[in-house]
């Protein structure tokens, strides 16, 4: 494979592996967030000192990363997850904001300048298998009690309180998860790129992944799984159209949106059943719309 | 029996403030085990306000609720539900874009003790537990008749079905005083009809104790063993049907003329 397709799959298991906590997040518990970026940033970071400035392997990086993210996602799921809805969005915000601003200032990181020489230990196989063990976590937490509480929690809060589900625990343990899989993709990037800039992580990015979950679906592993796909090589394949390349990614994802609102995958899994019921419902719809036809 | 006294709830001087207003001030009023007690009283009256006091979604600002012996005065909601308290709500709360079966097996998550790793790695106890929770919510269904739409979306079923999932939903929790308000709500006689034997036949499979707030008074008087009727958040008269059917005040208070009626 050329090495510019291959870097652009790179590119789009990295942008994978932090959506696939988002969606945890944003699609299974229903709580948006805008500052995970700032979990991708502090596992680029602690990543980029355990194997830069300690000379530990890259899995010790990647470990680390995931770990350090976790621990300050709790601290903010602690001191946020018990405020509702937008409110909590925008603490999110302000904590992406934060930590980009105070990587900024931060001289003994490299500042805004950034950080020259983080070693080129990302490959194609070590994505291939982070991503993979990823999607297999992630659907298997999903279909247990633990998965389903955190359903409940997006459903309906009072509900789910009331079936005797700690709704604050169970937020802070989507926040803590989704917090390690942006940790890792940090991780992955700044060994990627072998240079980190507090600028890679700004509100743009933490936007981008969200939109990602949307567009795939909301409360789907494969529409994440797709969207990451599509909309990392989109503005690669749009470059055919020079500078008008992101307003032509602007006007595709509208009208993606407008065609299916409820994302590509629309809460349905390609999984065999997920299809068996995809059909089914087709078949459904096609007749009611006779039965409707005189 | 040696348990008929005994009580399983124990509400002492409760009252909530909602800033000056006293919307339930220093009510008392038990739930014998097993028994089904009624809890009415116009609009407004502070009856929902209880059902809120006592599973946690409100503080309460005054006074006791004893839960089997137990003081559940300060708990979270989901702690006192998984002491054995559950409730339905008045405007029906299910999780509303999961199927039947899946609303009830959410609900069963409380009979399951595998941890979140067991459940990543797919471990046995994973397998077996999960295996029990499934035959659970499909035994729940089959008792209240809704095994034929398990698949359905919960926001699709018509109203009835709707409360009866609500309460098979709570009945997931294995409680032990079950909460129902307005259960009988936008309900025709039929359904109302049908409502009552569930109920009466739920609390002796499961052995539950039960307390329903209601407004079809033929309802109340023909189910309940005790009726307590508020007005203005406070308890105006408690006794057997007959007694609050005679009594001058609640007819005044709640029917607004001596000669009973049927609705609200």
């Amino acid at each position: 494979m050329d090495s510019y397709i291959q870097g652009i799959f790179m590119l789009a298991g990295i942008n994978l592996m932090a959506v696939l906590g988002l969606s945890l997040l944003t699609g299974f518990t229903g709580l948006f967030s805008f500052g995970h970026a700032g979990f991708m940033a502090i596992g680029a970071y602690t990543a980029a000192i355990m194997t830069s400035m300690l000379k530990l392997p890259f899995i010790v990086g990647i470990v680390a990363a995931g770990f350090t993210a976790a621990i300050f996602a709790y601290l903010i799921g602690r001191m946020t997850l018990k405020l509702k809805g937008d409110y909590f969005c925008i603490a999110t915000l302000g904590f992406g904001e934060a930590i980009r601003l105070i990587l900024d200032n931060f001289q003994g990181l490299g500042g805004s300048r950034g950080w020259p020489g983080v070693p080129a230990h990302t490959s194609m196989l070590n994505i291939f298998i982070a991503v993979v063990i990823g999607v297999l976590f992630l659907s298997n937490l999903v279909r247990s009690r633990h998965g389903r509480n955190l359903i409940a929690v997006r459903e309906e809060e009072l509900a789910a309180q009331i079936a005797g589900i700690n709704v604050v625990r169970y937020k802070t343990l989507a926040l803590v998860v989704s917090a390690i899989y942006a940790g890792v993709a940090g991780a992955f990037l700044a060994h990627y790129m072998t240079f980190i800039q507090p600028k890679m992580f700004s509100l743009i990015k933490s936007t981008e992944l969200t939109i990602i979950v949307i567009f795939g679906g909301l409360g789907s592993i494969s529409g994440s799984v797709l969207g990451a796909v599509v909309l990392t090589f989109l503005p690669e394949l749009l470059r055919a159209v020079d500078k008008w390349r992101l307003v032509a990614y602007g006007a595709a994802v509208i009208l993606i949106m407008i065609s299916r609102p409820r994302g590509l995958m629309g809460g349905m899994e390609l999984t065999p059943n997920g299809i068996k019921k995809i059909i089914a419902e087709r078949k459904a719809k096609k007749a009611a719309a006779q039965r409707s036809e005189p | 029996m040696s348990q008929e006294n005994e009580n399983i709830l124990e509400v002492q001087g409760l009252t909530k403030r909602f800033g000056g207003l006293a919307a339930v001030s220093e009510v008392d009023f038990k739930v014998r085990k097993g028994g089904i007690i009624g809890l009415i009283g116009p609009n407004g009256a502070g009856k929902t306000t209880i059902f809120n006091l006592v599973t946690g979604v409100y503080k309460v600002s005054e006074g006791t609720v004893n839960f089997e012996g137990k003081s559940i005065t300060d708990l979270e909601p989901y702690s006192i539900a998984d002491m054995g308290v559950t409730r339905t709500f008045q405007n029906i709360r299910l999780f509303k874009n999961l199927s039947v079966f899946d609303n009830v097996f959410t609900a069963c998550h409380l009979s399951a003790t595998y941890s979140l790793p067991e459940a990543i790695l797919r471990l046995p106890r994973f397998r077996r537990e999960e295996k029990l929770l499934k035959e659970k919510a499909q035994g729940l269904l089959e008792i209240v008749g809704l095994q034929d739409r398990a698949d359905v979306v919960a926001s699709n079923l018509p109203y009835g079905l709707q409360r009866r999932l609500e309460i098979v939903r709570a009945l997931a929790l294995d409680p032990r005083l079950l909460l129902l308000d307005e259960p009988a709500a936008g309900m025709n006689p039929d359904e109302t009809e049908q409502l009552m034997r569930l109920i009466a036949d739920v609390r002796d499979r499961f052995k539950l104790s039960v307390l329903v707030i209601e407004h079809h008074m033929d309802l109340v008087m023909r189910l309940c063993e005790r009726i307590v009727v508020l007005n203005f958040g406070i308890k105006l008269a408690e006794g057997s049907p007959d007694d609050i059917r005679g009594d001058a005040r609640v007819v005044e208070a709640y029917l607004g003329a001596p000669a009973p009626a049927g609705g609200k």
